[in-house]
């Protein structure tokens, strides 16, 4: 189980996969886990692990 | 006009003399000059934050009056300089810096990171999540206030500020974003601006750990 936007949620195996399966779009999002700010270029190397507490912070428009 | 003394002491009798100083040592810089950062730029400045370091590409347009603090004799105008401009009319002791320039990732570090507070007030979503990824990526000493949802006439209340980690705060609804038919009106995205301004002056006289 993580913890993702404050919801347990099923495991992941990759950052890349929650992030497809979700429909985040790369461009749109900051995520962190743990507490640690995730670069961009790590997305696709980044593990997902049970227990990990997620926020993926997508922007919407407007200014 | 008025000397640097009575402005001073002005300010000094509405917000003490401790929180006035710390107040005109701090610094802090505003990505966008349009709806949240024309507002978050001028309640800064009233504030009597000492320096702001105003950052935006664009000129004033006709399409801006509904919302920005700009008026029908800015039309044309680069922002940072009819903002720097309006300020000046009310805080003409301000120390304002500013680029007209379009932020990018290889060009935010340069810009933003030596500022220990930055206001993220971009109008697209791929921009805001560029500059918020950047500045906790590459700006260690930065600490960055982005606005996501003040679209709509939706609640005022649904606009809340929230800590999301060590560096970052987001204020807005999260959800209501620009669209066709959906209008974006001055009211809330002032509140949302307000919520911006007010945790730059949390973090600025350390009342937000």
């Amino acid at each position: 189980m993580i913890y993702l936007n404050g919801k347990e949620h099923e495991d992941y195996g990759s950052l890349a996969e929650l992030l497809k399966d979700n429909g985040y779009k790369r461009d749109k999002i900051a995520v962190e886990i743990n507490g640690a700010i995730i670069k961009k270029s790590d997305y696709d190397k980044t593990a997902v692990n049970s227990g990990d507490v997620i926020e993926v912070v997508s922007f919407v428009g407007g200014g | 006009m008025i000397t640097f003394e009575e402005y001073e002491k002005a300010l000094i009798e509405r917000h003490g003399e401790k929180t006035h100083n710390i107040l005109k040592s701090s610094a802090a810089a505003v990505a966008g000059l349009g709806g949240l950062g024309s507002n978050i730029a001028v309640m800064l400045a009233r504030a009597g934050v000492g320096h702001l370091h105003l950052v935006d590409f664009d000129r004033v347009d006709i399409t801006n009056l509904h919302r920005q603090q700009y008026d029908i004799d800015d039309i044309g105008t680069p922002k940072t300089d009819a903002m720097t401009r309006k300020i000046k009319r009310f805080n003409p002791f301000i120390k304002i810096t500013s680029d007209n320039a379009r932020v990018t990732e290889n060009n935010a570090a340069d810009i933003f990171g030596k500022y220990p507070v930055i206001c993220e007030a971009f109008d697209k979503a791929e921009n805001k999540a560029m500059l918020v990824n950047t500045v906790l990526s590459e700006c260690g000493g930065s600490t960055i206030i982005s606005a996501s949802g003040m679209a709509g006439l939706e609640s005022s209340n649904l606009i809340t500020t929230r800590k999301i980690c060590d560096r970052f705060y987001l204020c807005g609804d999260s959800e209501n974003g620009i669209a066709e038919g959906v209008p974006l009106v001055a009211p809330r995205v002032a509140l949302c601006a307000a919520h911006q301004a007010n945790l730059a002056l949390r973090i600025i006289t350390g009342k937000e750990k």
